[in-house]
């Protein structure tokens, strides 16, 4: 995990020990403006100050406020989480009969679920290290799920959270095999597109699992498989249990009934992918979400970078239950603005992030699942074409 | 034979581990009770009294990964507790009282003022509260036999220790002269008062006696320790231990210099630019002066490379575990003084000396 980032020279290293240091150097005061959904956004280098400083405050509070009621929301999760695992994998013992199939099925789907949301996501951002559990610390955690979580950090937590949008930086911009914005050039490739983003969601785990990898690096003849060698052990390493737990361990655990626990398995996987997938996509890519060059981002204040986080998101509207489901992703906007604070949060933080932006005239992008979903869908299918 | 029955063990645990992935089976089992753990010490508190105003007495059950970890401890260990506080893990050495070989641990907890652990035990510790333990360590301890007079002098919870090593004397069925010399603000608030009596009563070589420092009439010691008291306890020590506030020990120690002691003290925080402390980067065995920076660029100045991402607190890829000092987040200006935590290293000075694992 060395990646030295050319574009990334302003990395801090001199001595002075003010708050500056920590944070993104502030470069030369500049406006800053974009234009979204036909209405162009400005902030003066004043007003992006104002607006940092509001949105710091506001994270303060939170801060101030951790202790106990965390704590218990989180272990709760995990309770929730495990007692659904347990049950679900012994129902599908006795899948033979159908509704013991169906109920174990949907049941160890929403342990993985919350399991990689709710609980790894939200714990593998550092949310929880406050409170010195080994067991839900950033470093300490693994999740239920092919990709290693120590390279998930590396290119979630800081490559995607720091760069977020940025189109040549932010791997997640089309994840290196699809074309999400119109800023990647076209190429025939991208004519499958859809077919690419369809194979993605099926495939979610272990799309995810070989992030790290930079294939389309490796393709490109920039990087050589050589230099993936650790990498790819790791994620070698991990899927490999993955799979022996799934689909060779339990199956034959339960002798005769090997081929029900194995479906059950395999459709609780398929649920889980298509359902992150889908809040995932809805995270960044939906209609009037902002994308931005290395060069616009190059001298970025800390109220700037707050501005990038809040238009390159977009939030999902929907119940608690909902909430949970999503990990909270549903306030994307709150936790790129906050990755660090526990993400059950957001929700009440949520209406006073939209205050803030409504004053500072910023849009906030929210919507139902299936609005913001389809206008992912549409860009995913516009994007293959030439054109575009 | 044995190295099958190993194999099999090997086996059903290395499948155990395949079937409970990625988060292993302590995770699984600690939820139906949190004192069933593998791979980590923990004691549910079986007994809790309150026998004196300012502290509190719990009765430890450790559970079968502690106890296969620490065959025994010595009479004057101690043993690091992990307590939960408003859901942040708190970790405080504290003494044992329990005598060698007692299946349960026993540990008095005095009230520090300003404290987090300390006054929330003696508030609010309860039958059922599952603590984490581990290490036992210290070099305070008595030896395997001794013949000689022992002298054993204590301020306060300072008692601990020296309780655990006159229990352990009584059960070997001690025949030398034993002196226990406890200092306490009263009469109400000495520890093991009625234990030290009978046990006085039972043992005519050892002798229990008490001073209270605002009490002076009800004491058997006036003032401070001092050659007057040594001469009260009509014994030429050979042995001598000494517990609590470090006032007492340099006095015990102007009279008996080889004397041994403990002396627990809290740290002091002075939350500062620049601490003047030093950085001791524990696993490279670097140490420098603290130049007042996040304890990245000082880990990098030093010539190390830890992993590091935004530089700016938010991602977390430079998370690692401060074993011993303060260090203020340079961000929200909060100071955190808690023993084995992890901190974001890019965003964390040092307040003082740090040990952090690097």
């Amino acid at each position: 995990m060395t990646d030295t980032l050319t574009t990334t020279d302003e990395t801090p290293t001199d001595d002075t020990p003010t708050v500056e240091t920590a944070t993104t150097q502030p470069g030369p005061a500049q406006t800053i403006s974009k234009t979204v959904a036909g209405k162009t956004v400005t902030l003066t280098p004043e007003q992006a100050e104002a607006f940092g400083r509001e949105l710091d405050e506001l994270k303060e509070r939170v801060i101030a406020d951790l202790g106990e009621r965390d704590a218990t929301y989180i272990r709760r999760m995990i309770k929730a989480q495990r007692s659904l695992e347990v049950g679900g994998r012994a129902l599908l013992f006795g899948g033979i009969f159908p509704p013991f199939w169906l109920a174990g099925t949907a049941m160890l789907g929403l342990s993985k679920i919350i399991d990689n949301m709710e609980i790894g996501h939200n714990v593998m951002h550092g949310q929880y290290d406050w409170m010195g559990d080994p067991a839900i610390s950033s470093r300490g955690f693994e999740w239920d799920t092919a990709c290693p979580a120590d390279q998930w950090r590396h290119s979630h937590n800081y490559m995607h959270h720091t760069y977020t949008n940025i189109v040549g930086l932010d791997r997640d911009v089309g994840y290196g095999i699809l074309r999400m914005s119109a800023d990647q050039k076209w190429k025939p490739y991208y004519l499958g597109n859809p077919l690419w983003a369809f194979l993605l969601m099926v495939l979610f785990q272990y799309g995810v699992a070989l992030h790290e990898m930079e294939s389309e690096k490796i393709a490109s003849g920039e990087i050589s498989i050589k230099d993936k060698r650790e990498i790819l052990s790791g994620i070698w390493d991990k899927t490999k249990r993955q799979t022996l737990k799934d689909y060779v361990a339990f199956p034959l655990l339960a002798g005769p009934f090997a081929p029900w626990v194995f479906t059950g398995n395999l459709t609780a996987n398929l649920i889980r992918n298509v359902w992150s997938y889908m809040i995932i996509f809805c995270g960044h890519f939906p209609e009037d979400v902002q994308e931005f060059t290395i060069e616009e981002t190059k001298a970025e204040s800390r109220g700037q970078w707050y501005f990038r986080q809040i238009l390159g998101s977009a939030n999902l509207t929907g119940g608690k239950l909902f909430h949970i489901l999503s990990g909270n992703l549903s306030f994307q906007i709150e936790h790129h603005l906050f990755p660090d604070i526990p993400a059950h949060r957001h929700a009440e933080i949520s209406e006073s992030v939209r205050e803030i932006c409504g004053r500072y005239g910023i849009p906030y992008n929210t919507g139902p699942l299936p609005r913001q979903f389809a206008t992912v869908v549409r860009k995913i299918v516009r994007l293959a074409l030439p054109w575009t | 034979m044995f190295t099958e029955t190993l194999t099999k063990r090997v086996r059903r645990s290395s499948l155990l581990d395949l079937l409970t992935g990625p988060h292993g089976v302590d995770r699984y089992t600690e939820l139906v009770d949190p004192t069933w753990t593998r791979g980590e010490g923990r004691a549910r508190v079986v007994g809790v009294r309150r026998n004196t105003p300012r502290s509190v007495t719990l009765t430890l059950d450790p559970n079968r990964a502690f106890r296969a970890g620490m065959p025994g401890f010595r009479a004057g260990q101690y043993v690091n507790v992990t307590v939960e506080v408003d859901g942040r893990r708190r970790t405080r050495p504290y003494s044992i009282a329990s005598g060698e070989g007692d299946r349960y641990l026993e540990l008095t907890i005095g009230r520090h003022d300003g404290g987090v652990v300390s006054p929330y035990l003696v508030e609010h510790a309860r039958r059922g509260l599952v603590v984490g333990l581990d290490s036992v360590g210290g070099e305070f301890t008595l030896p395997e036999t001794l013949t000689e007079p022992v002298l054993l002098v204590s301020g306060g919870t300072g008692i601990t220790p020296v309780m655990s090593m006159l229990r352990t004397l009584r059960a070997r069925r001690h025949r030398g002269r034993v002196v226990f010399v406890h200092y306490a603000r009263s009469a109400e608030e000495a520890c093991y008062r009625d234990e030290l009596a009978l046990t006085a009563a039972e043992m005519p070589n050892v002798t229990v006696l008490h001073g209270y420092t605002r009490e002076p009439a009800a004491s058997d010691l006036g003032g401070r320790f001092g050659s007057d008291h040594v001469a009260a306890t009509d014994i030429q020590p050979e042995h001598v231990y000494v517990c609590g506030p470090p006032a007492l020990v340099d006095a015990v120690r102007e009279q008996f210099p080889n004397a041994q002691s403990e002396s627990f003290v809290p740290p002091v925080l002075t939350p500062q630019e620049a601490s003047g402390g030093r950085i001791r980067f524990s696993d490279s065995e670097i140490e420098v002066d603290d130049d007042g920076t996040p304890l990245l660029s000082q880990a990098e100045a030093a010539g190390l490379t830890p992993e590091s991402g935004c530089r700016m607190g938010i991602c977390f890829s430079c998370t690692r575990r401060k074993n011993s000092g303060a260090v203020r987040n340079v961000i929200t200006g909060a100071v955190s003084s808690t023993d084995e935590e992890d901190v974001q290293i890019c965003v964390s000075a040092p307040v003082g000396d740090v040990d952090i694992a690097l």
